[in-house]
């Protein structure tokens, strides 16, 4: 198959031209195992414009100890890439909005990543975040297997990024650049200083082909807002994570949850 | 055949840098400066004077009599063990924190598992008055408390890894993660020829005086600067490296890595990386390393902290897959009981790392004119506990 933007969820998604877009990261397997596709439906339902689904792994580098700690209790709940894949075989059954998987590489590698890409697409998946994944590896060892697979590869930009390498990530991508809001590991709330501001603003003006989503540190609605001055939208993870720990019966508080945003 | 790393930092197949876009800024200014700070002459002459006058190099390259005879072949100890603060890891350690300076860093970090790195890291940052963040796992904490508390003499603050295994593995991935939060001002100084590269070039090259000096010192005493076999123990593999270094194009000397087999290799206790790893990625590598099918790293098991590593440095990695070099294991028994045996025979206690590889030596034939070199990485004050533990001194 050959990369076909408009088959592509994200793409579409993009290409309406919404603002404001609220994603929401958590964990398959945590806090339980086949709570996935309910998970996703609810934060559907409640208003989610797109998904990220980790998949989690033993030594997850980026990650702080909110998701850490989602990762090893799905470890331990006896998820993996093949139980994940089986959950997600009905999601499009169920959920419409585009999701992505996310997670480290060395479980992708060790599936096989141009398995993973197939099995990916198969299900309904739409792109992918690997975190650990630099450009290099990508560009050389494993750009064909998206692409043949319609799935989007999602770079990671931060405040460190230099202007030349954020444009090659720009041409390399194809629905949106995750914005780092801060160099840092996931969980540590975004500082609204104006530091933020000159970040964000030296990005828009940049006037990317691709748009720009901010993920780490959105804990709440003014993180939110201010992530959505500047970009087409926000992830929230860490904040989520920790309202699925906290929440025994979660399902239908998740429309508040989602409230909290937008 | 070429066993060093490419211009795109890989080793064969493996190496690379496989890192969050987060560190991609100070990799890349690393990558970028490394080779040529490291190859300045001013550089060169302050790391130069400091392993002389300050580490105490050349080590001593010693004939070890009563261990040849037991043995019969000429086996020669590598003195790494006489480095001010008891191990190689202090070689990398003062390179490190000139490089350090010459990017214009603040602050240090370092992950350890025995404690011989963060003593290290600990010592050359009170010697350049920077300061040291130490991550140790909190079970090494406990087995290796002499060089918590000499870590914390030293000036450095020590930071438990509570997660994991609370081992090596999880102090690595502390150390990551502050330096993940902390991109401008902080070095940090990675303690063997692991991580992503530059760093498993960069270490390497640092200990490459162990092989350098050796090949000198055999030439002044044997007449012939190739020895028949070197010898290293392997966690993540930086003392190996550095005694393998400059040799490894000489393919006549036969090179033995000594890997910790734990409670043995199928006990489901062991840290025999080769033996039970396959390949994938670890702390910004593809190497070899110990997971599930899945893709999840495997907690190691090793008495001796410093070789309680799931993985090795890509290097290892790709002399293993194309049988440069020969890696093989050592249980904690066999080790300890070597440990003992140099104590006994040559009057130097052996950190229990290094006694991976001197245990090797039982399992080995040798033809009376063979010479063998032994790294003996660093002294075994530090294990003094287990060892009384074990022998119920």
């Amino acid at each position: 198959m050959i990369y076909e933007p408009s088959t592509n969820r994200l793409n579409k998604l993009f290409s309406e031209g919404k603002k404001n877009l609220l994603s929401i990261y958590f964990t398959a397997g945590h806090p339980a195992l086949n709570t996935t596709i309910d998970i996703a439906e609810a934060l559907e339902k409640a208003g989610a414009d797109f998904l990220e689904i980790g998949f989690p792994y033993s030594d997850p580098l980026a990650d702080g100890p909110t998701i850490q700690e989602s990762s090893l209790t799905a470890l331990n709940n006896g998820m993996n890439l093949n139980v994940l894949f089986d959950e997600l075989a009905n999601l499009r059954k169920r959920v419409s909005i585009p999701v992505l998987l996310m997670g480290y590489a060395n479980p992708m590698v060790q599936y096989g990543v141009e398995n993973f890409c197939k099995k990916a697409a198969e299900v309904g998946v739409d792109g992918v975040i690997v975190p650990d994944l630099p450009m290099y590896e990508y560009e050389k060892l494993y750009s064909n297997y998206f692409k043949d697979n319609n799935l989007s590869n999602i770079f990671l930009v931060t405040p460190q990024t230099a202007e030349q390498r954020i444009r090659k990530i720009d041409e390399l991508s194809n629905s949106f650049i995750y914005l780092l809001s801060s160099a840092s590991i996931t969980g540590k709330a975004l500082d609204l200083n104006d530091t933020v501001d000159t970040y964000f603003k030296r990005i828009e003006d940049m006037q990317l082909n691709n748009p720009t989503i901010v993920g780490f540190g959105i804990a709440g609605k003014a993180a939110f807002d201010k992530a959505c001055q500047y970009n087409s939208g926000a992830i929230v993870g860490s904040a989520f994570v920790k309202y699925l720990n906290n929440t025994k019966n979660y399902l239908p508080g998740i429309a508040e949850f989602i409230g909290l945003f937008k | 055949m070429n066993y060093g790393v490419n211009e795109l930092g890989y080793y064969g197949d493996f190496g690379g840098a496989y890192i969050p876009e987060m560190l991609y800024p100070n990799i890349e200014e690393l990558r970028q400066q490394y080779l040529n700070i490291t190859a300045d002459a001013a550089f060169i002459a302050e790391y130069n004077q400091l392993l002389k006058d300050y580490v105490g190099r050349p080590s001593p390259l010693y004939f070890a009599k009563r261990f040849s005879e037991k043995y019969g072949a000429n086996i020669f100890f590598k003195r790494e063990d006489l480095n001010h603060t008891g191990s190689h890891k202090i070689n990398n350690a003062i390179g490190q924190i000139l490089l350090a300076i010459r990017l214009g860093k603040k602050r240090i970090i370092a992950e350890t598992g025995a404690g011989q790195h963060g003593v290290a890291t600990a010592t050359v940052c009170a010697l350049k008055g920077i300061e040291c963040i130490v991550y140790m796992g909190e079970i090494d904490m406990e087995r290796q408390a002499p060089n918590v508390a000499r870590m914390k003499m030293l000036g450095a603050t020590v930071v438990p890894a509570t997660s994991g295994s609370k081992t090596l593995k999880d102090a690595t991935n502390e150390a990551m993660r502050d330096w993940i939060n902390n991109p401008v001002d902080t070095h940090y100084i990675i303690g063997s020829v692991v991580g992503p590269y530059p760093y498993p070039d960069m270490v390497a090259r640092f200990q490459s005086i162990i092989s350098q000096e050796t090949k000198k010192q055999l030439l002044e005493q044997t007449g012939s600067e190739l020895p028949d076999y070197v010898m290293a123990c392997v966690g993540g593999g930086s003392n190996a490296m550095g005694m393998f270094y400059h040799f490894l194009d000489d393919e006549a000397v036969k090179l033995v890595a000594v890997e910790a087999a734990g409670k043995g290799v199928d006990s489901g206790h062991s840290a025999a990386t080769t033996f039970l790893g396959k390949e994938g990625v670890l702390h910004g590598s593809r190497t070899i390393l110990m997971q599930t099918d899945d893709g999840q790293v495997v907690e190691p098991y090793s008495i001796s902290a410093g070789l309680d590593y799931p993985g090795i440095g890509p290097q290892h990695a790709h002399l293993y897959k194309i049988n440069r070099a020969q890696y093989v294991s050592i249980t904690d028994d066999e080790a300890l009981q070597a440990g003992l045996l140099c104590s006994q025979l040559e009057g130097i206690i052996p950190a229990i790392e290094t006694a991976h590889a001197l245990a090797y030596l039982e399992k080995m034939t040798f033809k009376p004119t063979d010479n063998v070199v032994i790294c003996l990485s660093g002294r075994g004050d530090k294990d003094l506990t287990t060892y009384i533990n074990y022998f119920n001194f």
